[in-house]
């Protein structure tokens, strides 16, 4: 059977750009997700056991059974572990996404995403800022409260504010953070603003206590990657409904666990592509350097999924020096690189500064492995210890392995 | 037909295809050229070349 590949990549590239992603409500992971218990982990990136795990997600599971109240402290943790007392699912089979990490357990809060011309839900954590912080692993007492403060503050305030906002769009906010200089993967600050502007008004109705009113909006306002987390759920209610069209060759998931790469493709159901993360090349906070860093992880691959992120550099020329890229004209040729390797490009998110050219859009194992052109991807580095955080910022590339796999495994499903 | 003796008189312009480091060794030494960045389809791999021939 060879299917006609080019009708249903332009169907596929159809259902990306037609996606609506709408923040609708604020609900907890034990109310949506799928089979979700007090002893079930949601973790970035493809299916992994505890043995292969990196020493940031041991870290973070370590104080996520903390934070759910299954074990006193770090070593009754682990012992709970090895005991098998706890069961680990890959966040993107429960329809969600999370960063680094992406620690997601039972009493999390999550934003809840709805695709309003597919109909379909996806969920993300929230962003809980810099420093240390459970996506990067750590896991001390400083990491659970503001998980609590999260848990119990800042979820009911945004729960009651988006029933005086109602229903926010979240691809106007991407297409107007693009405008304004974002890549929406390692550069959030207008989006981020943009999202405050909406909702602070709102939380100040809301939120009667001066001083709990102070921290959730100082929460909200401190934190430049605040919305990363919300650009993730919807690319996750973007991609959902482009899985499973007979024959096409686009990818609908790119995530990481911090041991693997995984990649999953419209065609090709639910199967993960998988091969070894690569090192992000980039620029290191002070004190730190690349032999303290940890391979590429988590969900947040979903940005470039939907054509942002290192895809759309070019529109973001003050990231650059972030990530360490080496020009503007680098930034650029970046995102021309990544037209090469997509169906298409957006019609509604544009690059003012490439003459308002669409985001590259649905990407192609077949000019992947045919050009050996790589997805690019601007990611944040981990500490490889649990505990420390974030120590840097760069620029890391999809395995092409990955790719290579599903080419192969298509040639098997379709006999050609 | 240019001949042997028009190129040798002249000022050299290069286009690299392929090795970047060819590219830098002439732009170091004052030599005007341009990179364009090639790589074998697939790597040359012959099996995935065949597949994706009939994926088109």
């Amino acid at each position: 059977m060879n299917p006609n590949i080019q009708a249903a990549n332009e169907e596929a590239l159809k259902r990306i750009n037609e996606g609506m992603p709408v923040l609708v409500d604020i609900k907890f992971a034990h109310e949506v997700l799928p089979g979700m218990r007090k002893n079930i982990i949601g973790h970035s990136g493809p299916p992994i056991d505890w043995e292969d795990m990196c020493g940031p997600m041991k870290g973070a599971i370590v104080g996520v059974i903390k934070y759910e109240g299954l074990a006193e402290n770090d070593e009754e943790a682990v012992k709970l572990v090895e005991e098998g007392g706890v069961e680990f699912v890959s966040n993107h089979s429960m329809g969600a996404v999370g960063p680094m990490t992406g620690m997601i357990s039972y009493s999390m809060p999550l934003y809840e995403v709805k695709n309003e011309t597919f109909g379909n839900y996806a969920y993300s954590t929230f962003n809980e800022g810099l420093g240390k912080v459970m996506r990067f692993g750590a896991n001390n007492e400083e990491v659970l409260e503001r998980l609590r403060f999260m848990e119990t503050s800042l979820a009911p305030a945004l729960k009651k504010a988006l029933t005086h906002t109602g229903p926010l769009n979240i691809r106007v906010l991407m297409s107007e953070a693009l405008a304004m200089g974002d890549e929406m993967h390692q550069r959030n600050i207008a989006a981020s603003l943009l999202f405050g502007k909406t909702v602070l008004p709102a939380i100040s109705r809301v939120v009667e206590d001066v001083e709990e009113r102070f921290r959730i909006t100082s929460f909200i306002t401190d934190n430049k990657q605040f919305f990363l987390n919300l650009c993730m759920a919807a690319g996750k209610a973007m991609m959902d409904p482009v899985k499973n069209i007979e024959g096409s060759t686009v990818v609908t998931a790119m995530s990481r666990n911090g041991t693997n790469f995984g990649i999953k493709v419209s065609g090709l159901g639910d199967e993960w592509f998988e091969a070894p993360v690569n090192m992000p090349k980039g620029l290191y906070f002070p004190g730190y350097s690349e032999s303290d860093a940890n391979p590429d992880m988590g969900d947040s691959t979903i940005v470039e999924t939907i054509g942002l992120g290192g895809f759309t550099m070019g529109a973001a020329p003050a990231v650059v020096r972030f990530v360490g890229a080496a020009s503007v004209e680098a930034a650029l040729n970046y995102s021309r690189d990544m037209m090469e390797i997509t169906v298409g490009q957006s019609p509604s998110l544009l690059m003012p500064t490439m003459n308002f050219e669409g985001a590259p859009t649905g990407i192609d194992i077949r000019k992947v492995v045919e050009t050996g052109i790589l997805p690019v991807i601007n990611t944040g580095m981990a500490h490889k210890e649990p505990g420390i955080g974030q120590i840097g910022a760069g620029i890391v590339e999809a395995p092409l392995e990955c790719f290579i796999k599903a080419v192969l495994r298509y040639s098997e499903v379709y006999n050609i | 037909m240019s001949k042997k003796s028009d190129v040798f008189g002249k000022p050299m312009k290069v286009i690299n295809i392929g090795l970047e480091t060819f590219y830098h060794s002439l732009k170091e030494q004052g030599v005007t050229a341009a990179h364009v960045e090639w790589k074998p389809p697939a790597g040359g791999n012959d099996k995935l070349l065949a597949i994706l021939d009939k994926m088109k």
